[in-house]
């Protein structure tokens, strides 16, 4: 099988790809998948390394943050919808109420 | 014919970079989804050959399954498509990306300096991961994680239809609404109809 590094340089290439998204786009639903990107780029390090120790707990660790992810999916769309319901928009930069 | 190892995960790591930058880079919303389905279902074949079954199979029923279709339901839910599209500044992206880009090296250096050449991972032994070895260590040593996580996803379920019924009732009188304005909010029923739907989802 192939070196654990190659899978460290793979997820953080996706890490950097999704962290861009979340930087330089204004769509709130783009950025949302953004972060899902994210999220896989962390559970791909989570297995490369379970699987080179040969231990199961970053497995799990794997299934809680899909668990987390799915709530987080549900709220977080759930309030965009109200949000577009209330300003017919979701462009984040003009979410701007609480601005100080 | 048995194909090496790299060039599986060569082909993996291209339609993975490959599609995530689609997904970030693509007008249509609709598009961004459908990039980031592949992408899902490509990490969980990598998951694959990390004989990590049970999770790969985890990986394409609930995210490029359940998540996916939540997002293209809110996609469809908004059609965003109508909207007039908001256009970042070009400067604003390129310190995005540049920033970015500086973030990754900053990761690079830190997680592989001085590491030198790493040895191949060791095939782990047949069951290793299988769905009978995740179940046994999950409902026995992990038991109290898995109900904090079953309760987190009830709170969740029960917070996504309160912010849902909160906004069928405040509908009409949202201080920034006209009245023409509400009038075309409240007339499709079969919005809110639909966002049920997905809700019990």
């Amino acid at each position: 099988m192939i070196p654990v590094t190659y899978y460290l340089i793979l997820a953080v290439v996706i890490f950097t790809i999704g962290a861009i998204g979340v930087i330089t786009r204004r769509n709130a639903i783009v950025i949302f998948m953004s972060l899902e990107l994210m999220f896989n780029a962390a559970n791909l390090v989570f297995i490369a390394y379970a699987t080179h120790h040969q231990v199961l707990e970053g497995q799990l660790f794997v299934f809680f943050v899909m668990a987390v992810a799915a709530v987080e999916v549900a709220i977080g769309l759930a309030l965009i919808v109200m949000i577009f319901r209330t300003r017919h928009s979701i462009d984040v930069d003009q979410v701007s109420s609480l601005k100080g | 014919m048995v194909v090496p190892d790299e060039v599986v995960f060569g082909v993996l790591a291209f339609m993975i970079v490959g599609s995530a930058i689609g997904m970030v880079t693509s007008r249509q919303t609709v598009y961004s989804a459908l990039y980031l389905v592949i992408n899902f279902i490509s990490v969980a074949l990598v998951y694959l050959t990390l004989r990590a079954s049970f999770i790969g199979m985890t990986q394409i029923a609930i995210y490029a399954g359940a998540i996916m279709v939540l997002f293209l339901f809110v996609i469809m839910l908004l059609g965003p498509e109508r909207l007039p599209p908001g256009r970042m500044p070009v400067w604003r992206r390129v310190v995005g990306i540049l920033f970015g880009l500086g973030f990754m090296g900053e990761l690079l250096v830190v997680l592989l300096w001085g590491q030198g050449q790493q040895a191949a991972i060791e095939r782990p032994p047949d069951g290793f991961a299988g769905p009978e070895a995740i179940g046994l260590t999950l409902f026995n040593e992990y038991a109290v994680p898995l109900e904090v996580a079953s309760v987190l996803l009830l709170v969740g379920i029960i917070g996504a239809v309160a912010l849902a019924q909160r906004a069928r009732k405040k509908e009409v009188d949202l201080l920034y609404v006209t009245a023409a304005e509400a009038e075309a909010v409240s007339a499709p029923e079969e919005t809110t109809a639909t966002q049920d739907a997905e809700e019990a989802v």
